[in-house]
């Protein structure tokens, strides 16, 4: 480590610091400031030539002048210490304790942007993990080592969800649980408080770990945080052998924060002013999921993001959507209808779904079931938009069966309690009690044996 | 030797007197390989292929003195390449799961022996032109290789090895050049992968590519040797059209590269490919297939470089005779690359952020697919497919409006209809094809003469039905007449019967051309019959609660592609049914007059 420390602030720009003259420093370099006020701050190398290095600060510049600030090069880049004792510690974005303990020791340190996993060694994620929720269990199957956002707008319950999610998340038959680490971004105090006491009151705070930035915290933590966070996540699953699943929340913040550096080091904004390497940037942080195939630990990763203006076309879902593997998708209508959870069923969709269920991991009519409900509501919301406009009375009797579908599939199938929970079975049970209010003739995506044997049909 | 002056991303300033643009670098201490694409008076740009993270200014520089060239010999097939050609499965062995920085793999097995067999014009004393094949060996069970001269080496052959096992870098031919040297080849050549590969002469457009796919390969036919798009927003099903494509085209190779893709798109598909059968050879399909993968979380240049590393070593078993199929997934995060490296540049940006020359490389890209007579005197073809991206699902954007432009066949996905589960989910409307006519000619000569009518028919029957369907969201079904309200209902069956297709359902996911042929058929008469007793005054609800909807939707997937004569007994029992119909409506009215 150097303990060279130089004076050469050369201008100062936002939460970025140009420096002359301070010889060849490495890429990605971790730094330390200190102002006049003593405060250390931590910075991270984001440029470097032989006669300007560019310095991004994660606790911003705010005080800090041209004469008086001291930097620091540590002639390494940024690392976390990984032990098995940050379960149940609170961390910041560059992993220095939040609760007032020491900060970990360890002789293991990990570089927090990890390095590209390699195709050839990952295993193809397919445990089915029953979340409880028939909307994800029944229509949208989450499985071991998949990164499943939900996509959600302000002021929707998407925190409920998740916790829900976190509280419920097991697979079948199997009681070991899940280890947590939640990664908060630029959120409220109340939202960081509203999980903390999840974790508590259902007694899995020994297995959680967290990084927290608040909103009133600096915003360029938000930039390394999630990176921290899953180096903590990766160490958890690939070390310790544990089956790790990943809260980030809000992946909205994090892209903020990426544009405002952008727009001060002056790359060119591609959309809405985003930088074009954001897809490449969010790929870092969400391809860290995954399952490996000689390793008995996994990472499942539920990013939350709000979508500016429930706008699911804005850059940040729109490429998330892109990285990911499906996206739950969250609904004001059905949330203005006190609808919980408010997931929207037709633009949600989860990729791995297909390898993960059916007859040896849940039962065999599920892939067909689940395309049937999804046919079969889409065809309900069209009636229900024909109804809006001639009338509910005008409807043909198929249309008004498709109507009654519509209602009885978000009243039953859709609504849950926020601490109900539903086994896979009664989620599949439930889908056909609510095909069966169609006749037979409209239900082109089962198969003759699964009509047989689940649907009961009777002419009303 | 150079040093570095500068590290801003991906991009590296060096100085390096006397470097030619193009050339590849090795530089600093962890052996970073890039490729310059600037020089100016005084130092040079390089955009590297793997993370600069820790580099520092004044480490030192090496020229390579050649630009980023491939390795083509035996070998390839079956293998995983990242972007710059290095076996995945050797780096796994070198450096564990994570991909470690400066690895230098090279992309064909030097200790695999291969059992040669010389071709017997290539003797001593005969003329050995480039591009020739020189003899072959078995490289799978499906594929034989056929080991070619470089293309550009001409000249007398004055030793040409024997029968027998040889590894790659045992020397087969020795031959005298044309200007005097001695020149000795190999079972592998390399080939600077921006150049596209010599051939003789363009072919004429070839047959159909079948992928087994009724909405591709009934509505919007391509060719082998043609150029196609597969845009679409996220989750509309890309990938699984892709994957799709790959598995049951008819070409002889399949090339997938998965470009700024999710790893574990390309771990299925290295976990399912070696269990399935091609439909063709009865083989495992991995027998044919190799793949090259960038994924999105992989360094930024070299997904730039991995397209045309893919199109390459494509053309190389083009240059064999063989049928290639290359899929792209996808051109967006390549232009994305192109966009990043020239923002770091400086360029200036024209619209979105892209270079002014993004259109010109897509072009020059997409020209490399093509139907040629190689220069061995064979035919081979490469078919580009590529997936297009566009942000939020807006097709004006400038990589998909570009594409459009370049491809001939435009295979659009729809968000709609992925939401109602409608996979695959090709929009009817929006797509096109220019291939048609003379997808025809094929059509009619092997599977049915009616082809092109009953296509057509579909067509038109979907754009009428979409019409309606307009006038039903204003005013309501009660303002269509009756024969308008049949089209509505035969469009549904259309859609539902025919162009939605399962890639899950074992029985359905490939579908023959006769059985594509055989199933629109009969939909169409269903429609056509019905259509006759309307005319006659049957009422429509009439129709409409016969049972034969439901069944005729599932028919797909209980006929086999084996034995099509069900569609026949179930063509019969429509007709009875409808005569049957007719003859009472017939009585009924001649009791009421």
């Amino acid at each position: 480590m150097s303990e060279l420390e130089y004076r050469k602030v050369d201008s100062i720009h936002g939460a970025l610091m140009f420096l002359k003259g301070v010889g060849d420093v490495a890429l990605g370099d971790r730094v330390q400031i200190r102002g006049k006020d003593g405060r250390r701050r931590n910075g991270q190398v984001i440029r470097t030539s032989r006669d300007v290095v560019l310095v991004q600060v994660f606790e911003g510049t705010d005080n800090l002048d041209l004469e008086n600030t001291w930097v620091r090069f540590l002639d390494q880049p940024f690392e976390l210490a990984l032990s098995p004792d940050m379960l149940g510690r609170n961390f910041n974005g560059i992993g220095a304790p939040r609760d007032d303990r020491p900060p970990l020791v360890s002789s293991l340190r990990r570089n927090v942007n990890g390095s590209p996993v390699n195709p050839a060694a990952r295993a193809y994620p397919r445990e089915f993990i029953q979340t409880g929720i028939s909307t994800i269990d029944g229509l949208n199957s989450l499985v071991r080592g998949q990164k499943l956002p939900v996509f959600s707008g302000s002021g929707l319950p998407h925190n409920r969800l998740a916790a829900q999610i976190v509280r419920q998340a097991r697979l079948p038959g199997d009681s070991s649980n899940f280890v947590i680490v939640f990664a908060a971004m630029g959120v409220s105090y109340s939202d960081a408080r509203f999980f903390e006491q999840e974790f508590e009151s259902s007694g899995v705070l020994r297995n959680v770990v967290m990084f927290i930035n608040l909103a009133n915290d600096p915003p360029m933590e938000r930039l390394i945080l999630p990176r921290t966070a899953l180096t903590a996540a990766e160490y958890l699953a690939y070390e310790l052998d544990h089956h790790v699943l990943v809260v980030i929340t809000d992946m909205t913040n994090y892209a903020e924060a990426l544009r405002e550096v952008a727009t001060e080091k002056g790359d060119v904004p591609s959309r809405k002013g985003y930088p074009g390497y954001l897809y490449s940037d969010l790929a870092e942080i969400y391809e860290r999921a995954g399952r490996l195939r000689d390793r008995h630990g996994s990472i499942t990763m539920i990013p939350i993001l709000s979508m500016p203006s429930d706008d699911i076309t804005h850059p940040i879902p729109d490429l998330s959507g892109y990285i990911t593997e499906g996206q739950i998708v969250l609904s004001r209508e059905l949330h203005s209808k006190a609808v919980y959870p408010p997931v929207n069923v037709p633009p949600s969709l989860s990729r791995l779904m297909k390898d993960g269920i059916g007859k040896d991991d849940t039962r065999e009519d599920h892939p067909r079931a689940a395309s049937q409900l999804y046919a079969s509501y889409t065809r309900a919301l069209e009636a229900r938009n024909l109804a809006s406009i001639i009338g509910a009375e005008e409807l043909s009797d198929r249309d008004r069966r498709y109507l009654d579908f519509a209602n009885r599939f978000e009243e039953d199938f859709v609504r849950q309690g926020p601490d109900e929970e539903r086994n896979i079975i009664e989620t599949l049970d439930l889908a056909w009690e609510l095909l069966s209010l169609l006749p037979p003739g409209e239900l082109s995506r089962v198969s003759e044996e699964d009509l047989h044997k689940y649907h009961s049909w009777e002419e009303h | 030797m150079g040093k570095v002056l500068e590290v801003n991303g991906p991009i590296v300033t060096i100085q390096q007197p006397g470097i030619r643009n193009g050339d590849q670098v090795k530089i600093g201490r962890m052996n970073l390989i890039g490729e310059v694409i600037h020089i100016r008076a005084q130092d040079a740009l390089v955009q590297v292929y793997e993370s600069t993270e820790s580099l520092h200014p004044g480490e030192r520089v090496e020229g390579l003195g050649h630009p980023l060239t491939v390795e083509l010999g035996p070998g390839l097939l079956g293998q995983i390449f990242d972007g710059v050609q290095r076996p995945l499965d050797k780096i796994m062995q070198l450096s564990g799961e994570h991909i470690s920085r400066g690895l230098e793999v090279s992309a064909l097995d030097r200790e695999r022996v291969w059992h040669y067999l010389p071709d017997p014009e290539i003797v001593v004393g005969n003329r050995l032109r480039g591009g020739q094949v020189l003899g072959t060996v078995r490289e799978t069970e499906t594929i034989e290789h056929r080991v070619l001269a470089p293309p550009d080496c001409n000249g007398e052959i004055i030793e040409h090895a024997p029968e027998g096992d040889y590894n790659i870098e045992e020397i087969i031919v020795r031959l005298r050049l044309d200007h005097g040297p001695v020149e000795s080849l190999r079972m592998y050549h390399d080939w600077p992968v921006r150049q596209p590969r010599p051939y003789r002469s363009r072919a004429s457009s070839g047959l159909p590519l079948i992928t087994g796919q009724r909405i591709l390969d009934t509505f919007f036919p391509m060719l082998k040797g043609g150029k196609a798009a597969v845009p679409g927003p996220f989750g509309a099903g890309k990938t699984i059209v892709q994957q799709q494509i790959a598995r049951w085209a008819n070409a002889d190779i399949v090339l997938y590269v998965g470009c700024g893709e999710r790893g574990n798109e390309l771990v299925e598909i290295l976990q399912t490919f070696p269990e399935l059968t091609d439909p063709y050879s009865g083989r495992s399909l991995m027998e044919r297939t190799f793949l090259v993968a960038n994924t999105s979380n992989m360094p930024v240049v070299a997904r730039e470089a991995s397209i045309y590393v893919g199109v390459t070593m494509a053309e190389y078993y083009r240059d064999q005779g063989y049928d290639v199929v290359m899929v792209a997934d996808s051109t967006s995060r390549w232009a994305e690359a192109l966009r990043e490296v020239a923002g770091r540049l400086g360029q200036m940006p024209v619209e979105e952020g892209y270079p002014a020359y993004l259109a010109s490389r897509l072009a020059a890209f997409y020209e490399r697919a093509g139907n040629v007579n190689t220069l061995a005197g064979a035919q081979g073809s490469v078919s580009l497919i590529g997936a297009v991206s566009p942000p939020g699902g807006d097709f004006s954007e400038p990589v998909t409006s570009h594409t459009k432009e370049i491809i001939r066949t435009f295979w659009a996905l729809s968000k709609p209809l992925a939401d109602a589960r409608h996979y695959p989910a090709v929009s009817w409307l929006e797509s096109f094809t220019d291939y048609s006519e003379r997808a025809a000619e094929w059509w009619s000569e092997n599977v049915s003469p009616q082809w092109s009518l009953r296509r057509q028919q579909a067509l038109s029957l979907l754009a009428e039905a979409d019409e309606l369907e307009r006038i039903v969201n204003l005013v309501g079904p009660e303002a269509l007449s009756s024969s308008q309200r049949w089209v509505l209902e035969s469009s549904s069956l259309i859609k539902e019967a025919v162009l939605q297709q399962s890639a899950l359902d074992p029985v359905d996911s490939y579908c023959s051309p006769d059985k594509q042929f055989q199933l629109l058929d009969l939909v169409l008469q269903y429609h056509r019959t019905g259509a006759e007793l309307i005319d006659l005054g049957v009422p429509v609800e009439q129709l409409t609660e016969l049972v034969f909807g439901g069944e005729i939707r599932r028919l797909k997937s209980t006929v086999s592609n084996d034995d099509l004569s069900p569609f026949q007994d179930y063509g019969n029992k429509i007709r009875q049914a409808f005569d049957l119909m007719r003859a009472e409506y017939h009585n009924h009215r001649g009791a009421a007059s």
